[in-house]
C-alpha cells in the first residue's frame, strides 16, 4: 500500500467512525459547550447528509466534466482552434461568478431547490476540469502526434491511443480540483433549501449553534479531504511511464478558492 | 517504386516549399533528400505518405496514384521514424514497436514474435528491452526502438526524417553502421531526409541535394563530389574538404597490396580511407599493417596509394 492509499484509508476510516459517533457524542460536546441544550443536530441523519451532498456534487461534477472536457476536447481539434479564446473567457467569466451570487441570481427565477444549486456547482465546477483538459492536450509532445499520424492512426485512434493517456494525468488533477472544491461549495447549496452537510452549518449560524457549525464543517472537510486523496489514489498509476515519478498526490492546477 | 511527378506545395508564404518537383526512387535504393533547412526535403518526404498533400502533381508508388488510397492504409504499408522524441512515452519497447502491426490487426502472438525478432535485429536484448519505458532508454537506444518500430510490418519503403539528428556522433555512425546493414540485408527502399553531408555520402546510394523547393543535383554520392554540377553543389559539399569526402566512400581493403607487410598497430580492412589517412597522419608512417574481419594479416595499405582511383 502506497502513503497515499495509507492516507486514505485512515481518512476514510476517519470519515465513517465520526458520522457513527457524532448521534452519540452529547456528552463529549457537552464538556465544550457547558451551558447549551441542543448539543448534537438531529434534523437529519449524519449519513444521509452525506449522500446527499455527494449525489448534489457527484451530479453536477459529472455534467461539467462531460460539458467541461467535451469543449476542451473541441477547441484543441484542427476545426475548433478557432473557438478556444472564445471558450477560456467564458470560463474565466464563469469562475469569476461568485456561487453565491449565482444562487441569489438563480432561485428567484428556478424556485428553491436542488436545480438552482446544480447550476451554480456546474458553473462552478467547469473552469477546472476544461482547463486540466486544455492543459493536458497542450503537454502532448508535438512528435507523438505526429508519429501517430505517420504510422497510419486514424485521428480517433490517435485522440484515445495517444492524446488522452498521455493527457490523463492532467485532466485528472483538473477534475480532482473542481470536484474538492465543489464539496465545500455545496454546503452554500443548503441556504435555497438543498439537504447536504450545509444543513447544520446554516442552522447553526442562524441560530447561534456553535456545535451544530462544528458538526457540519468537520464532516464536510473530511469528506473533501477523502474524496481528493481517493483522486490522488487514482492518478498514482497513471504517470507511471514519466520520468521522475511525481510526487504522488501534488495537484498541478491551482485550486480557485 | 516511387513516381513523383510535377509536384508542388506552397504553405502560406509567396515561395512554395516544393516547386514544379519530379523525382523518381527505384526499388531497393537507399536515397538521401539533402539540402539546408527550408529547402523542402521535409515537405517532399512527407508528401510520400501524405503527411503533407501537394497543391499540384502526382506521386505514384507501385504504379497507384497515392490519393487513391485511404491515407491510414498508405502509412501502414510504409515505416515511419522521425528523430528520438518520436516514441510514445506511455507504451513500453515492446509496444511501441508493435504500434503498426496492432493497428493492422495482427494476432498478439505474431505481434510478440515479430517485436523480439527485430530487438534481436538491432541489438537489444528481447528480455531486457521489451518493458522498458523510453525514458528508461538512452538516445541511441530510443532511436533503435524508433527504427524497429517503423520495420514491424515489413513494409517495403521506410521513410525516415533526421532520425539520427539528436544523437551524439559515436552513436550516430554506430547506428548509421545498422542501417546500411539493415538495407543490405532487406532490399528495402529507403528515403531519409538530412542536412549532414558526411552521413549523407555514408549511407545514399542516391544522393538528393535540394535548394528551395528544388532539386539541385542528384545522383551517386562520388558524382556529386566529382561533377558538382554548380558552385552551390561545391560549397554545400564542402569546398575544403571533398578529398576527405572522397575518401570517406572507400574503404582499405580496395586499395591495400596484400603481399606487402608493415609494422605496427594493425587497422581494419573495413575502416575507410579517410580514417586510413588520418592513422597515417596520426603515426607518421607511410605505410601501415591491415587485417581482415577475422583479424588475419592481410597486407599493407601504402600512404601513396590513397591517391590512386580506381573508379
Amino acid at each position: 500500500m502506497s502513503r497515499v492509499q495509507s492516507a486514505l484509508a485512515l481518512s476514510l476510516l476517519a470519515l465513517i467512525v465520526l458520522t457513527g459517533w457524532l448521534p452519540h457524542a452529547g456528552p463529549a460536546f457537552a464538556l465544550l459547550f457547558p451551558d447549551r441544550d441542543r448539543l448534537i443536530y438531529r434534523q437529519d441523519d449524519f449519513a444521509d447528509l452525506i449522500l446527499a451532498h455527494l449525489a448534489i456534487v457527484g451530479a453536477s461534477s459529472l455534467l461539467a466534466a462531460l460539458l467541461g472536457s467535451g469543449v476542451a476536447l473541441a477547441a484543441t481539434r484542427r476545426w475548433g482552434l478557432a473557438f478556444r479564446p472564445l471558450l477560456e473567457t467564458l470560463l474565466a467569466v464563469s469562475q469569476a461568478l461568485p456561487p453565491v451570487a449565482v444562487l441569489a441570481v438563480a432561485t428567484p427565477l428556478i424556485g428553491f431547490g436542488p436545480l438552482p444549486a446544480l447550476i451554480a456547482l456546474f458553473l462552478y465546477g467547469l473552469l477546472p476540469i476544461a482547463q486540466g483538459m486544455l492543459a493536458g492536450l497542450d503537454s502532448v509532445p508535438e512528435g507523438a502526434r505526429e508519429v501517430a499520424r505517420g504510422l497510419g492512426m486514424t485521428p480517433a485512434q490517435t485522440l484515445w491511443q495517444v492524446e488522452l493517456p498521455l493527457a490523463a494525468p492532467v485532466v485528472l488533477a483538473g477534475l480532482r480540483t473542481s470536484v474538492t472544491i465543489n464539496i465545500g461549495t455545496a454546503a452554500l447549496a443548503s441556504t435555497v433549501g438543498v439537504k447536504t452537510l450545509g444543513l447544520p452549518i446554516i442552522i447553526g449560524l442562524s441560530g447561534f449553534n456553535t456545535p451544530y457549525v462544528l458538526q457540519g464543517a468537520v464532516l464536510v472537510g473530511l469528506l473533501a479531504l477523502t474524496v481528493d486523496l481517493a483522486f490522488a489514489a487514482l492518478s498514482e498509476p497513471l504517470g507511471r511511464w514519466r520520468a521522475p515519478q511525481p510526487s504522488p498526490g501534488e495537484p498541478t492546477l491551482a485550486g480557485a478558492d | 517504386m516511387i513516381e513523383m511527378t510535377q509536384v508542388s506545395k506552397t504553405f502560406g508564404g509567396a515561395r512554395p516549399a516544393v516547386d514544379d518537383l519530379s523525382l523518381s526512387i527505384a526499388a531497393g535504393e537507399f536515397v538521401v533528400l539533402i539540402g539546408s533547412s527550408g529547402s523542402g526535403k521535409s515537405t517532399l518526404l512527407r508528401m510520400i505518405n501524405r503527411l503533407v498533400e501537394p497543391d499540384r502533381g502526382e506521386i505514384l508508388v507501385n504504379g497507384v496514384d497515392i490519393r487513391r488510397q485511404r491515407p491510414e492504409d498508405l502509412r501502414r504499408r510504409m515505416g515511419y521514424a522521425i528523430q528520438s522524441i518520436g516514441l510514445f512515452p506511455h507504451w513500453t519497447v515492446a509496444q511501441n514497436i508493435g504500434t503498426v502491426p496492432r493497428l493492422l490487426k495482427w494476432t498478439k502472438a505474431r505481434i510478440d514474435a515479430r517485436v523480439d525478432e527485430l530487438l534481436a535485429l538491432l541489438h537489444l536484448d528481447p528480455a531486457e528491452f521489451r518493458h522498458r519505458y523510453p525514458h528508461q532508454l538512452s538516445g541511441g537506444q530510443q532511436q533503435r526502438v524508433g527504427v524497429a518500430r517503423a520495420l514491424a510490418a515489413d513494409p517495403d519503403v521506410l521513410l525516415m526524417d533526421e532520425p539520427f539528428g539528436a544523437l551524439d556522433p559515436v552513436t550516430r555512425g554506430a547506428l548509421q553502421e545498422e542501417l546500411l546493414r539493415i538495407h543490405a540485408l532487406s532490399g528495402k527502399t529507403v528515403v531519409l531526409v538530412t542536412h549532414d553531408i558526411d552521413e549523407a555520402l555514408q549511407l545514399g546510394s542516391h544522393i538528393v541535394l535540394m535548394n528551395q523547393g528544388r532539386i539541385v543535383q542528384q545522383g551517386r554520392p562520388l558524382d556529386l563530389l566529382r561533377r558538382p554540377a554548380n558552385a552551390f553543389v561545391h560549397d554545400f559539399v564542402g569546398r575544403t574538404e571533398i578529398g576527405l569526402r572522397l575518401l570517406a566512400l572507400d574503404r582499405v581493403a580496395g586499395r591495400l597490396r596484400p603481399n606487402e607487410a608493415a609494422v605496427g598497430e594493425p587497422i581494419s580492412a573495413d575502416l575507410s580511407l579517410r580514417e586510413a589517412l588520418s592513422t597515417f597522419v596520426a603515426r607518421r608512417v607511410d605505410r601501415l599493417p591491415v587485417v581482415d574481419d577475422q583479424g588475419r594479416p592481410a597486407g599493407a595499405l601504402f600512404f601513396s596509394d590513397l591517391l590512386e582511383r580506381q573508379l
